[in-house]
């Protein structure tokens, strides 16, 4: 969704520096979803799918609640159930609202090469340009939480955009107005992490002693947070990453090693041009043709004279 | 030109041979055109060529998939003269008298020399490689069927390979030009009985000894 009412930060593909000179002050923005107060009412998924104008196409019920049940190119966000059977013997019904997680640090963004088709508003949100988007996929190649799609429609790649369009005229997303418990608050991720800090104190007082903010560092923090009951074991809420990074296989592909075998290729020609300039061409001369007459003569005795064409070999 | 006053001449490629390395090199160069547009966004500009970025995206893998088909057919046709043998690697330790033009100090040469050989076996390699790794990261019909893990390896692969095999075009390219006749060669066919004699004695040796006057195997 380009929109330039929201100042750019990042964008990929490029390589020299992007307007900086208005900065976001303010601080950045965050979603903070407290999976502890969440009912699994999947209000959010419909208030994204009437504001983004997105129908998905009705679907099989799978066994579980999850409806759909993976993200799709028109389902931007997804809540994924999990009955967890905590060590006490108890069932515990772990509700987490999917989608993109707005990375500080987006894999995405890194192995996109359409320049300007993943952003980075200064605000902190990762927003698809889709008519700059290629079809490559090569985002979801980069994306440590597997989450953009490829509409087969249009061979494009969508995912949650935080409601950039909203946000930048001083609304909050879709989903967070829909929420009936408040589990969805929106703000300054500063404000949210404060918040947060409450919500995870509350939560230790009730016996969660392992509540916490998931907020990882290894793409840089996040401006989708989680409170978990069970910050420390994330995996949990239906696979969420423990530790996400973008993967040293997509930094290999994507990092320094691309300029550096740019270079070596323009040397790899160039070390030609100069080796034609200093050692120059390797010719025929015609101590060779006659070396070779020589040795065509005597292998032939019997060869008609020259000028007759009989040398001529022939395929 | 020293072939237009030498009459002798040696067929050292066939059409057919000729017509498979051009089908190839054309193909070569379209995909790594394509290819080095999404390779580094300082040479996104190439995707003009192909019609901007999603019809590069969409010919790439096709134009790939060519490529290594094409080149399947040239490998039959040349995969005999292309074994290394001892005398081989005797060329390559000399590799200074190659690059200086100090032909007469190296081992007699086949039909094709140490570098050459090499050069077809990177091409093999590179081939193999781009073709099994361009299949995991062939978004529109393959990527589906792979692991995330097995893509983001592919994707890593794929541009190594490419780097790799666009290196050793370019030193093929330039030894075209260098050795002078190269290009004649697949161009017209033919070599002069100097050119086989300087520069693949042993095929020329082999050729000339033949009972009847004909070339040796294509």
């Amino acid at each position: 969704m380009a929109l330039q009412s929201l100042d750019i930060a990042r964008r990929s593909a490029t390589t020299t520096p992007e307007p900086q000179v208005r900065q976001s002050y303010t601080g950045t923005v965050a979603k903070l979803i407290d999976t502890s107060k969440c009912i699994g009412c999947k209000a959010c998924q419909v208030a994204c799918m009437e504001w983004n104008d997105l129908r998905d196409d009705i679907g099989t019920n799978v066994g579980s609640y999850d409806n759909p049940p993976d993200l799709t190119d028109r389902s931007w966000t997804v809540m994924r159930f999990t009955e967890y059977e905590n060590p006490k013997g108890d069932l515990e019904w772990l509700i987490r609202k999917d989608g993109c997680m707005h990375c500080a640090d987006p894999g995405c963004l890194k192995a996109c090469p359409s320049p300007g088709a993943i952003v980075q508003y200064a605000n902190g949100i990762v927003d698809f340009h889709e008519e700059n988007c290629i079809g490559c996929g090569y985002c979801v190649t980069g994306c440590p939480f597997d989450v953009p799609r490829i509409s087969k429609r249009d061979k494009k790649a969508y995912k949650c955009t935080l409601c950039s369009d909203r946000v930048a005229v001083g609304l909050e997303p879709a989903c967070i107005k829909a929420c009936p418990t408040g589990a969805l608050v929106f703000g300054t991720k500063e404000d949210m992490q404060q918040h947060a800090a409450e919500r995870v104190a509350d939560l230790k007082s009730r016996g969660f002693e392992q509540a916490g903010l998931y907020d990882p560092s290894g793409v840089g923090g996040t401006h989708v947070m989680y409170v978990l009951h069970h910050a420390d074991r994330p995996q949990l809420y239906a696979g969420l990453a423990a530790d996400p990074h973008i993967s040293t296989f997509v930094r290999l592909w994507k990092g320094k090693t691309k300029p550096l075998a740019l270079v070596v290729m323009g040397l790899t020609a160039l070390a030609g041009f100069f080796h034609f300039v200093r050692v120059g061409p390797n010719e025929v001369d015609e101590r060779d043709e006659a070396a070779a007459r020589q040795a065509l003569e005597s292998a032939q005795p019997r060869r008609p004279p020259p000028g007759a064409g009989a040398a001529e070999r022939r395929p | 030109m020293s072939d237009t006053e030498h009459r002798d001449t040696i067929v050292r490629y066939t059409p057919r041979v000729r017509t498979n390395h051009w089908l190839l090199a054309l193909a070569f160069v379209l995909a790594a055109l394509s290819g080095l547009a999404l390779f580094h966004p300082a040479l996104f500009w190439l995707s003009g060529l192909f019609g901007g970025g999603p019809w590069t995206r969409i010919l790439h893998p096709f134009i790939g998939v060519f490529m290594a088909l094409v080149f399947v057919f040239l490998a039959a046709t040349v995969w005999d003269d292309n074994r290394l043998q001892a005398a081989d690697w005797q060329w390559l330790r000399q590799w200074r008298d190659v690059v200086n033009n100090r032909e007469e100090r190296l081992p007699e040469v086949g039909r094709y020399n140490a570098g050459q050989k090499l050069l077809f076996f990177v091409i093999v390699l590179c081939l193999t490689g781009l073709v099994l790794s361009g299949i995991v990261i062939w978004r529109a019909y393959f990527s589906l069927y792979f692991s995330i893990g097995v893509i983001r390896l592919a994707a890593l692969v794929h541009a190594v390979c490419a780097f790799v095999l666009v290196c050793s075009i370019l030193v093929h390219i330039y030894a075209a030009i260098w050795v002078q006749g190269s290009v004649h060669a697949m161009v017209r066919g033919t070599v002069t009985s100097g050119w086989a004699w300087k520069h693949h004695r042993a095929w020329f040796r082999q050729i000339i000894h033949a009972a009847h006057p004909r070339t040796g195997p294509d």
